[in-house]
């Protein structure tokens, strides 16, 4: 707590939930990955200053801890829609027209892959396997997993997400 | 009897869907583990499940018991501190079948971690689950909290003065943590990069200690070990191997899905019984037989057994054993472009043959699909198949599992690749 400014970047119930891994591990720098992914979950991402106040808060150089972040695709270090769609783009869903379904999908939206529509509603992202490969194509919104994703029901599935 | 064929998943469909903690002790759940830990020593489970011939259902196929024996009994490091962990990180391109273990048989992941600890003496477990696991996460969330309140886990389970405490780590994404050792780097927080081996998890794994790491599937088939002993497990089987297994179809089928059946039931069954056959107009041309890193088998193969050995002696690897289906609408060359694409972007970069090797493929691929390919690039492919395949040019499988579904559909769908070169276009891009 040598630097107490940058706490209060993060909510009392981040650090409370971040202090809830700390306390089953080891050691406080194995929580980094939970840690971030706390955050992200209250904020929908990683921010500089979010990734400043874990750093502190867990005793670890913000070098360190960005390093990490980027390797692993689920944390964003930029801002994301409300909704994150990810769309597999693994051999099962090939097999099953996700090609041609990601073109319909970008088409509908308006946007590419890496993308954010201009009202903030969805990012795009294409996704490995989602483990659902009996009801390809696939695609998750947000918490949902789609299976059977029809190209033609577009406006109906997205119509479901505010 | 269908629950006893299949110790699995026979519940899941008695009860109808979700088995929760009073579905699963209705059906005998937690006698094995009450077995074990009351009417056992570790050495008699490590014995027993040995004996009972179980192999890791994660892939590789590794004896779980032989695994168990290599932790050291007793006191282990300095402050004795052992580790369980389960590999929940299922991401095998193809693979569905820890998911539904996990989202509708939770408790019986649960018991056979229950059963693990005790015979390796690890008093923490931690079940490592992919991110984008969300539902699977909620039932193995409410499973664990259930079964802590009922005195399952938690100090003195079942009065036998065993302790063991499980929690969840929720990945935040990335292929390479299915592999062990950058599993446990996962699991420490840091970067997933896999570790020198030697020294083996067993030895030395998460925070330095003695740790097991095994497959969902692979605890799942523990507790009716314990429950119904090595003869009965042996019986599941056919032919080598004992148990039995999920096995999965996707692809152009009639009826895609996950049955658990015998280990050893031919493909051709699988396919043409369970998944219903091949939906009309579409003809089977090969499949990758457990996963996206194996080798594609070919009409010559559909009738063998699926087990380890007999796929193994047929050039590829029984895996996951859930397959993927090429039917004859699909470019072998685009497939493979698909393949190679996914293990390069999961690259975890460190070793060159790797990161620099897979995106070489690709872009091989890539321009032999789109007409740019060359004299000579076949040969190029070879050549870099064989580097990247060598199993000591890297630190870990990711780049030699990457290559066999390419090396195979080189050997078997050759003259594709070489029609792509000499005419320039791709014979299949009107099916797209």
């Amino acid at each position: 707590m040598s630097e107490p400014a940058l706490i209060p970047v993060l909510s009392d119930a981040e650090v409370r939930e971040i202090e809830e891994e700390c306390a089953h591990l080891p050691d406080r720098k194995s929580a980094a990955i939970d840690a971030m992914m706390i955050v992200q979950r209250h904020r929908g991402w990683v921010s500089d200053e979010s990734l400043g106040a874990i750093a502190h808060l867990l005793g670890m150089s913000v070098e360190n801890l960005d390093s990490i972040a980027t390797f692993y695709n689920l944390i964003f270090r930029k801002p994301v829609g409300r909704h994150v769609v990810m769309v597999c783009d693994s051999v099962s869903c090939y097999v099953m027209g996700a090609d041609p379904l990601r073109k319909q999908i970008e088409a509908h939206l308006g946007i590419g892959m890496g993308q954010t529509t201009d009202d903030g509603r969805f990012t795009l992202l294409p996704i490995v396997c989602l483990g659902a490969c009996d009801k390809a194509p696939t695609m998750m919104i947000g918490e949902e997993l789609i299976e059977n994703v029809d190209g033609e029901q577009l406006d109906d599935i997205f119509g479901r997400f505010g | 009897m269908a629950e006893s064929q299949r110790p699995l998943t026979g519940i899941v469909d008695d009860v109808g869907g979700l088995v929760d903690l009073a579905a699963y002790e209705a059906h005998e759940g937690y006698a094995g583990a009450r077995e074990a830990l009351t009417g056992m020593t570790p050495a008699e489970v490590i014995a027993l499940v040995k004996d009972a011939n179980l192999r890791g259902r994660g892939g590789a196929g590794f004896p779980t018991g032989l695994k168990w024996s290599f932790v050291p009994q007793g006191e282990a490091s300095d402050d004795g501190l052992k580790y369980l962990v389960c590999n929940g990180d299922e991401m095998e391109p193809g693979t569905f079948k820890d998911r539904y273990l996990l989202e509708y048989n939770p408790h019986l992941l649960v018991e056979g971690m229950i059963i693990g600890a005790y015979a390796i003496g690890a008093a923490q477990g931690y079940v490592f689950l992919r991110g984008e696991y969300h539902e699977p996460y909620r039932q193995l969330q409410t499973a664990i909290d259930d079964a802590k309140a009922k005195g399952y886990l938690g100090q003195n389970i079942f009065g036998s003065g065993f302790n063991f405490d499980l929690r969840i780590h929720r990945s935040a994404g990335r292929y390479i943590c299915g592999e062990e050792t950058a599993l446990l780097n996962a699991l420490e927080g840091k970067r997933a990069q896999p570790r020198t081996k030697p020294p083996f998890p067993p030895a030395s794994g998460a925070w330095g200690r003695p740790t097991i790491v095994n497959n969902v599937e692979t605890f799942c088939n523990v507790p009716c070990i314990l429950r119904n002993g090595v003869e009965w497990y042996q019986e599941l089987g056919n032919g080598e191997d004992a148990g039995t297994k999920l096995y999965g179809v996707s692809g152009r089928v009639n009826n895609p899905g996950l049955w658990e059946l015998p280990i050893g039931t031919p493909i051709r069954e699988i396919i043409d019984v369970h998944a219903g056959g091949m939906q009309d107009g579409y003809k089977l041309r090969g499949l990758l037989p457990g996963g996206a890193s194996t080798d594609f088998l070919v009409e010559k193969h559909f009738d063998l057994a699926m087990d380890y050995g007999t796929i193994q002696a047929a050039g590829s690897r029984m895996g996951t054993g859930t397959m993927i289906l090429m039917d004859d609408s699909i470019c072998p060359v685009d497939m493979c472009r698909n393949l190679e694409h996914f293990f390069a972007q999961e690259s975890c970069g460190f070793c060159t043959p790797c990161r620099e090797g897979l995106p070489w493929v690709e872009r091989l691929l890539t321009d032999i699909e789109e007409g740019r390919g060359k004299p000579g690039d076949l040969e190029l492919l070879d050549r870099n198949a064989q580097f990247i395949g060598g199993v000591t040019n890297t630190f870990c499988l990711h780049a030699p599992g990457a290559i066999e579904p390419l090396a195979s559909a080189l050997k078997y769908f050759r003259e594709d690749f070489e029609e792509h070169i000499r005419t320039g276009v791709c014979p299949y891009a009107n099916n797209r």
